[in-house]
């Protein structure tokens, strides 16, 4: 069984900034495993486990540098890792990435491939629609309970009303969601042993993916303007007088939450 | 001249950064109060390979280099210095010195099991009477028909009441009283007794205590290195060791700043916040200053120590300076705090209780001093010499 998980390397910490000029986002700081990635990994990794072989594979695309957040995953277990780097691939939104990360699955032909549900800098969550529409392969996503038996993958993922479980022969393309499990932290002998592990480095080109299908030639998406948030209002801050409880229920009773 | 890290330190330093501050800086403050030892957390640390960090794989350990090992005593540290000591010891006091002055038999017998973090090490040197003038330890060895005799008491013991392998120095030589009598043993927990538990001022999720060897019988495979060789096992390693004390220093003084830095850019006071009064700013400034440049002589001497190359007088430079600095700077910490600085409420008196010890184990800041001295004045007489 070979299972593919989709990384990304984002800017570390939780303040993001987009360069005003260029309307893009600051990535000159440093940068660290998607953290929503790291579920993805982590389930792929339980899933080899308890199947008792099989492989985990990685696959990013971003500069040079993502190569960083691939060897965290590595040494959480992984066994090999694609990064699919280019200057013509810089830019890229996720129509352009959906394509050049299809093409690396359809070379690997995985039985699964997972995603985390979402990346931390542009918080889309939607990459792994691209993909699998791409791949005409089934997508079951926010999945929070998976489970793989008998070439079949299931998924139990929460919805308003309840669970939705969802069936899908394999090969299906699966984004999980941040409840499925506690991503392991890798040890150091993993972490040692990462940069022994396979990590091959491709460019649009080994892919056969046409330039102007990449970086910003081949993006649709057009960014026209940046706004602040709006001001959330006037706050109140209740300090922790003894008189405090009392408080806080009676704003909440005012605005009609209790 | 390259100050970056390499991509396994850097990893080492942010796995250990993680683990730090999710499971262990969250209960610092309890174990404090309790004076706790969180046993149940060093299983955690041996199964990421925390316990061996810079330990030859082929002995169980994770094989990365001296300043990776560095760099996670700095991380521990940072969240409690207590865990911070406790593995300190159990790597460069215990594991360490019998993986460099053991035999082949010694190493693969004893370093396993402590690089694995499956026994906790200890270093038995300090008694009562014998201190910073450790050569004048009284615990005595004699010789038997297959092995040696221990008698003794040892004093202020770190993990002496958890580990399962000491290394415990006892006079060997009655005749001659100072440290040219001295041997090194390897010693089970079997052999000692531990007593009494040390009330301390702070480093309270550290266990401290005083131990009995009383008449224990060892075989003479348990001497390492040679007889009457025991101080130069005791130099070496702290040699070694008063590196992990200096970074351990550096991580207490950084969750200093840390906590007084996030507090000023909060804390309003005359309509302000007190980050923007020049007074905190530049105490901040010095902060961080003084941080950076302990550090940079930590990582410097542990570059040495891993290079082969002589870092006694560098590692004595390093502790002394780390060591004052964090006692000064989390007394700054508290200041910059105020009132609440002083309470409980917030982490920076413990980092100043935390911070003092540095400056005394492992060799007193005075002692510090004479060993760079003597660094100094022996390479100065080499040079006149050769003139
Ligand atoms: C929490 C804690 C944990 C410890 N853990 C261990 C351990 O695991 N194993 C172990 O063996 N020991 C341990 N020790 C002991 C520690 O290493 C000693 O406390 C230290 O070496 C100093 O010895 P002393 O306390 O007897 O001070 P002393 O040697 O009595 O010194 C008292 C003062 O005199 C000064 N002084 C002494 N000699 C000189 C000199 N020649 N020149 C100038 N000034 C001098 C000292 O610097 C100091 O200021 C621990 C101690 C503590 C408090």
């Amino acid at each position: 069984m070979r299972i593919a998980v989709c990384v990304k390397q984002v800017p570390e910490g939780a303040a993001k900034r987009i360069d005003p000029a260029t309307r893009r986002l600051d990535r000159a700081g440093e940068g660290a495993l998607n953290a929503y990635d790291a579920n993805a990994v982590e389930e792929a990794l339980r899933l080899k486990e308890s199947a008792g072989e099989g492989e985990v594979v990685l696959l990013t695309m971003g500069p040079a540098r993502a190569a960083d957040a691939i060897r965290k995953a590595l040494a959480m277990g992984a066994d090999r890792a694609i990064l699919v780097t280019d200057d013509a691939a810089a830019g890229s939104d996720l129509l352009a990435t959906s394509i050049a990360l299809a093409r690396a699955l359809e070379r690997e032909q995985p039985d699964l491939v997972l995603f985390g549900q979402q990346a931390a800098d542009s918080d889309g969550a939607v990459l792994w629609g691209a993909v699998a529409d791409r791949l005409r392969r089934p997508l079951i996503s926010q999945v929070a309970e998976l489970t793989l038996a008998d070439g079949v993958v299931t998924g139990k993922r929460q919805s308003e009303f309840g669970y939705d479980v969802i069936r899908a022969p394999l090969p299906a393309v699966v984004a999980v969601s941040d409840s499925i499990n506690e991503p392991r932290y890798p040890s150091l002998k993993g972490i040692m042993g990462a940069k022994k592990k396979p990590q091959e480095t491709l460019t649009l080109a080994d892919l056969g993916v046409e330039s102007d299908r990449a970086g910003e030639a081949g993006s649709r998406t057009e960014v026209l303007a940046l706004s602040e948030p709006p001001s959330r209002g006037e706050s109140r801050r209740i300090d922790g007088d003894g008189a405090a409880p009392e408080a806080i229920i009676a704003f909440l009773a005012e605005k009609r939450l209790v | 001249m390259d100050f970056s890290l390499s991509a396994d330190q850097r990893e080492i330093q942010a796995l250990t950064r993680e683990f730090a501050q999710t499971e262990i800086e969250p209960h610092a403050a309890g174990w404090d109060r309790e004076h706790r030892f969180p046993r149940e957390l060093y299983p955690k640390l041996a199964a990421l390979g925390l316990m061996g960090v810079c330990v030859p794989e082929e002995y169980g350990g994770a094989g990365a280099d001296f300043l990776s090992y560095i760099l996670v005593l700095e991380e521990l540290s940072r969240a409690d210095a207590g865990v911070g000591a406790t593995v300190a010891v159990h790597t460069s006091a215990c594991t360490l010195p019998i993986l460099v002055f053991g035999t082949d038999e010694q190493r693969s017998r004893f370093v396993p099991p402590l690089a694995r973090g499956e026994v906790l090490g200890a270093f038995a040197l300090t008694e009562a009477e014998a201190g910073s003038d450790a050569g004048s330890l009284r615990t005595r060895a004699e010789p038997d028909r297959d092995g040696w005799t221990i008698t003794g008491a040892k004093q202020w013991i770190t993990n002496g009441a958890h580990a399962g392998t000491f290394l415990l120095f006892a006079r060997t030589d009655p005749e001659t009283a100072d440290a040219r009598g001295v041997t090194a043993f390897v010693l089970d927990a079997a052999h000692v007794r531990a007593t009494r538990e040390e009330e301390k001022l702070g480093l309270n999720s550290s266990s401290t205590v005083n131990i009995l060897i009383e008449g224990a019988h060892v075989g003479r495979d348990r001497v390492l290195h040679e007889p009457k060789r025991g101080f130069a096992v005791a130099m070496g390693t702290l040699d070694g060791g008063r590196i992990g004390i200096a970074a351990q220093a550096v991580g207490i003084a950084q969750a200093a700043f840390d906590t007084a830095r996030a507090y000023a850019l909060e804390r309003r006071q005359f309509g302000r916040r007190i980050a923007d009064f020049q007074a905190v700013q530049w105490k901040l400034a010095d902060m961080a200053t003084e941080i950076e440049a302990a550090r940079m002589l930590v990582y410097r001497a542990a570059w040495l120590r891993q290079e082969g190359r002589p870092h006694t007088g560098p590692g004595a430079q390093a502790k002394l300076l780390a060591s004052e600095m964090a006692r000064r700077q989390t007394a700054e910490a508290i200041q910059i705090l105020g009132g609440y600085g002083y309470t409980k409420e917030f982490p920076v008196e413990r980092y100043y209780r935390d911070a003092k010890i540095t400056e005394i184990y492992e060799g007193t800041s005075e002692v510090q001093r004479l060993v760079i001295a003597r660094s100094l004045l022996a390479s100065a007489g080499r040079t006149l010499a050769a003139r």
